[in-house]
């Protein structure tokens, strides 16, 4: 069980302070798949980041199986089973995919083992597990090794910023799969950005924020037209003017 | 040969036994050890310090080493190598230099290598430097490489200073004829007070030729480095520079390109990257479990790799 209470976030500009997560409380269960959508800008990405320990909120607890994990680095965080896939990865000169997924699974792999994870999201192993994860790499190519990553992690928790930026339609489809097979084989928490609706298709639960707040918790059924009624508002807005 | 000379040669060639083929072995300002092979033959300079190296025409996977090692305080010296490398030829030298200095003199090694590569030949040149020592005295070493490819040749030079050298000016000087093409990587990582500066200087002169200069560096503590680079294409060529250099704590990395487009189908590219490591870079490799620590680790063998 994850649960976030009361988390608030705001940061110090030129214009002053500016809330960008408001009050945010949360329960989240450890076998559910979860999609995390709503506007651009309300602030989904930052609580991913707070889950991961990347950012830390301004008010507010983190409480994971019972334990406050609020001051807990990045690192330990990772140790304590917490995975996420960033919405742009990272590059680094020098440093091949086979480091970057042994790294990921806690030990060297074999050939055969790496295999595996990158045939997953659609790599083959052989044209890439010696390259460096730098600039020869494309857009799409570096993501799906990030999701990779996360498959040999094989945390309690996964988190997916937008994991479809990037990667063609045919691809996702299997994409989508694999999300769904990274679920039932971990019995673990999935939490994923994203507007894809083949991938709010087949959550369990959509959470939706926008504005820095927790617009809804529930069903599609209950929170598509709650996240239709904001767009509806803003194009009602819009044609006014 | 004692314990700490025969580490130094391990360390700069690899080497724990003596290596087949053609070798030669310079500890402490003296030739101990040279043995030439049928296609590879070396000779002692009569007018100064070092060897000449002749390489005969069509010498195929052969391979040389030569290490030298300086373990006494206070040494300074000045060695030339020429390589005259006949045609046709695939080859690799193992050169290095290490230098351990326990007093508080100044030991100094400044080796002078000129390769003069013959038609259509491949060389592999590998070249590691290496200092250590608890002693105050400085342990320096100035590498000058003077290059002189041939049509068609190729000369891949890998250059590596890691750890212990307190002060090093590298200089390469290169001319390049028509096809001939010139890859010079290098790797420095500076610690302390130590200083690095590198000096390149290429004349792309034949049609077709090419040049492709990486260096990467890491500057640490309170050290400081200098690239320099000068690519002047005097023909339809192509000449590549990449600097990339991360500073950490107190260090400092200097960059000046210099490229000279002096033909109308030349084609220069310099590119120069300096900075710390990238937050999100450790942030990334945190998420995967590891510490700071850890990560700026993994960050900086990969780089330097």
């Amino acid at each position: 069980m994850l649960e976030l209470k009361n988390i608030s976030y705001s940061v110090n500009d030129d214009d002053g302070s500016k809330e960008i997560l408001k009050n945010i409380s949360l329960e989240l269960s450890d076998d559910k798949f979860y999609v995390v959508t709503g506007p651009n800008g309300g602030g989904k990405s930052t609580l991913a980041k707070i889950i991961a320990g990347i950012v830390s909120p301004t008010e507010g607890k983190i409480i994971f199986d019972g334990k406050d994990i609020t001051d807990m680095n990045v690192t330990d965080r990772a140790k304590a089973g917490i995975s996420f896939a960033f919405q742009q990865p990272v590059r680094f000169k020098g440093i091949t995919v086979r480091d970057l997924i042994s790294l990921a699974a806690g030990s060297d792999v074999t050939f055969d083992k790496a295999c595996d994870y990158l045939a997953r999201v659609g790599l083959c192993a052989r044209d890439y597990i010696d390259r460096e994860v730098n600039a020869s790499l494309s857009g799409g190519e570096l993501k799906r090794i990030e999701i990779a990553m996360t498959l040999a992690r094989k945390t309690k928790i996964t988190l997916f910023d937008e994991p479809e930026a990037g990667i063609d339609l045919w691809s996702f489809s299997n994409l989508i799969k694999e999300f769904e097979k990274l679920h039932t084989d971990l019995h673990g928490m999935i939490l994923i950005i994203s507007h894809q609706e083949r991938i709010i298709n087949i959550a369990d639960e959509l959470i939706l924020i926008a504005d820095g707040e927790l617009k809804g918790k529930g069903s599609r059924e209950e929170i598509l037209p709650e996240y239709e009624g904001l767009t509806m508002g803003c194009r009602i807005t819009a044609s006014a003017q | 040969m004692d314990d700490i000379q025969k580490r130094l040669i391990a360390e700069v060639a690899d080497l724990h036994t003596v290596p087949d083929g053609a070798y030669t072995l310079r500890a402490n300002g003296q030739s101990v050890d040279m043995r030439s092979s049928a296609n590879i033959i070396i000779e002692k300079k009569t007018d100064k310090p070092g060897i000449d190296i002749y390489i005969k025409d069509g010498t195929k996977h052969e391979s040389m080493h030569m290490p030298v090692i300086i373990s006494e305080t206070g040494l300074t010296e000045v060695v030339y190598n020429d390589f005259h490398i006949g045609k046709d030829c695939d080859v690799t030298i193992i050169a290095g230099c290490g230098i351990h200095n326990c007093g508080d003199q100044l030991s100094q090694h400044d080796g002078v290598h000129t390769f003069d590569v013959g038609e259509r030949s491949k060389v592999r040149y590998v070249e590691k430097h290496y200092g250590e020592g608890d002693g105050n005295g400085e342990r320096v070493l100035n590498p000058t490489t003077i290059i002189h490819l041939k049509k068609d040749s190729l000369l891949d030079m890998d250059s590596v200073q890691i750890k212990g050298v307190d002060s090093t000016l590298r200089k390469s000087i290169a001319t390049i004829e028509d096809g001939a093409t010139l890859v010079i990587k290098e790797k420095i990582m500076t610690h302390g007070r130590q200083h690095a500066e590198t000096d390149f200087t290429v004349d792309l002169n034949g049609e077709g030729s090419s040049s492709r200069l990486i260096s990467r560096s890491v500057a640490r503590d309170k050290s400081t480095q200098l690239f320099r680079s000068n690519i002047n294409g005097n023909n339809r060529c192509h000449g590549h520079s990449e600097c990339d250099g991360i500073i950490m704590d107190e260090g400092q990395v200097g960059a000046i390109p210099e490229i000279n487009a002096n033909h109308v189908d030349a084609t220069l590219i310099h590119e120069a990257a300096i900075g710390k490591i990238a937050g999100e870079q450790l942030t990334k490799l945190m998420s995967l479990g590891l510490t700071e620590n850890e990560a700026e680790n993994m960050i900086i063998n990969g780089f330097l790799k």
